[in-house]
């Protein structure tokens, strides 16, 4: 048993904590990111600005600037992130799932969708996904659902549930449960049938598997690694998911997924007149309007 | 053909086309929303009336009854889990809760930069809400009331022509006391409301 009857013998306890094996193997952020290592082809270190393992039940959140880049890595191949977006300098403006499947006339995200606020602008973009199963429709998981299937949903638990992450990271930011909406899932698919039934997907797991996604706005991201909330399976199933950001260049005006409809050319206009300060409409962008 | 109201009528109130309207159906009362002339959307969002931070979600209604579709039997859960009412009685068969509320930003991408300053359903949610000391952070997933939007088997989604008639209705019996806040949708660029937005009409009764 180490000695922490004195402060001094508890500060030693505490410090050996951070030089312990379990230090070394669990998930952390790479401080300072630009220490970051294995990064994807043409991706500078002294570019990155945000690099952590999110295990079972993690939870982190980000401000990126635009155009940052942002990898979803599948270490393990059974990761299911869930994913909240709001513009960082107004942060009553947010995803919109409704609006994201209704105006691109398509409920299943892949590569070239893009994630639509509800002020009729793009947030984040979907530059590669090498997964192809993700979910618009269920939201995320609650301690009730959790409680179901696992016995225990609290965030205090074995078992932490989605909803409560959100709310926890949302609060840390100054939001709340007010702030919360519908979000995607990634990395987790379900599908609908002809009648309007709800199928999860279930794949074998597939490491390796990534999403990158660019900053369209100024965004506050927001992302929870736990299980789908129909994922089927008695065991709490969310492996490793390596995030990874770094800076990169806006959507140029011939950028293939900003001009693949006439309805995403659109949003990336009506973020552009944000920035630029042109949008007369309600509420302006950080450079005036 | 309007059915007649089966009980005693707390409150009766025909709702302009375009117009917002909210109203607390207290627990144990049925809302009938009655589509007068057919095919017009009810845009609808529900609020636990004595806390709305718990409001109504989608996802939670769509996820219980593992089905998208809003019917007979369908329990309107909030973010919470809880029951906020239950769907007792549907002659249309079919109602949307994925395409979301029109909103004049959303009409930008959809229709075009010149349909910005035409009338939207959150325009009418947010000013309603004004009035109840909610704002644009209380905007959430909603129902669409008489819309159709299927999703084909390649994921193809949108909103298509209806499946309601003149006097069909649905009824809504509250399990809490719930704010039931309803934008009669103005939307005149898609097939939600034939193109030509009508009145609707409000029955509570018991």
């Amino acid at each position: 048993m180490s000695d922490t009857s004195t402060p001094l013998a508890a500060r030693e306890h505490a410090r050996a904590q951070a030089e312990s094996e379990a230090a070394r193997v669990l998930a952390k952020p790479t401080i300072p990111a630009t220490d970051a290592k294995d990064l994807p082809a043409g991706v500078d270190a002294s570019e990155v600005v945000w690099d952590q393992v999110l295990g079972p039940g993690d939870y982190a959140s980000a401000v990126l600037e635009r155009g940052s880049r942002l990898r979803l890595l599948d270490l393990e191949g059974d990761a299911s992130v869930s994913l909240l977006a709001y513009n960082a300098d107004d942060t009553q403006e947010r995803i919109n799932t409704a609006d994201t499947v209704k105006v691109q006339w398509q409920a299943y995200l892949g590569e070239g969708s893009l994630l639509l606020s509800d002020m009729g602008r793009v947030l984040l973009s979907i530059l590669e996904d090498g997964c192809g199963h993700h979910d618009t429709f269920c939201g995320a998981s609650s301690e009730r659902s959790n409680a179901a299937r696992y016995g225990h949903g609290g965030n205090h638990g074995p078992h932490p549930n989605a909803r409560d992450r959100f709310t926890l990271a949302l609060t840390k930011h100054g939001l709340g449960k007010r702030d919360l909406c519908p979000n995607v899932n990634l990395f987790k698919g379900v599908r609908v049938d002809d009648a309007g039934n709800l199928l999860f997907e279930e794949r074998a797991p597939a490491p390796g598997q990534a999403l990158t996604l660019r900053a369209e706005m100024r965004v506050l991201v927001v992302l929870v690694n736990a299980p789908h909330v129909l994922d089927p399976r008695p065991e709490y199933t969310a492996t490793p998911v390596r995030v990874t950001a770094w800076a990169g260049e806006l959507a140029p005006l011939d950028d293939p997924v900003r001009n693949s409809s006439p309805e995403r050319l659109r949003a990336f206009e009506n973020v552009e007149a944000y920035y630029a300060g042109t949008d007369v409409g309600t509420s302006g962008g950080p450079h005036g309007g | 053909m309007v059915a007649e109201i089966p009980g005693k009528i707390l409150h009766d109130e025909e709702v302009a086309a375009r117009a917002p309207w909210s109203h607390v159906v207290e627990a144990g009362n049925t809302l009938r929303i009655i589509d007068l002339m057919g095919n017009q959307a009810v845009d609808c969002i529900l609020y636990n009336a004595h806390d709305p931070v718990e409001r109504y979600s989608s996802c939670e209604t769509i996820v219980a009854q593992r089905n998208i579709f809003l019917e007979t039997g369908t329990k309107l859960l909030s973010t919470e889990g809880n029951v906020m009412m239950t769907i007792t009685e549907d002659t249309v068969g079919r109602h949307d809760t994925s395409g979301g509320a029109c909103s004049c930003e959303s009409n930008t991408l959809r229709y075009g930069h010149h349909t910005k300053h035409q009338h939207a359903c959150v325009e009418n949610f947010i000013l309603d809400h004004a009035q109840r000391g909610l704002g644009k952070r209380d905007m959430t997933s909603n129902i669409n009331w008489f819309m159709n939007v299927p999703v084909e088997a390649d994921g193809s989604l949108g909103i298509v022509d209806g499946l309601s008639a003149p006097g069909k209705h649905i009824d809504l019996r509250a399990e809490m006391d719930t704010l039931v806040a309803v934008s009669n949708c103005p939307q005149i660029n898609n097939p939600c409301n034939a193109f030509d937005p009508t009145p609707v009409r409000m029955v509570v009764y018991r």
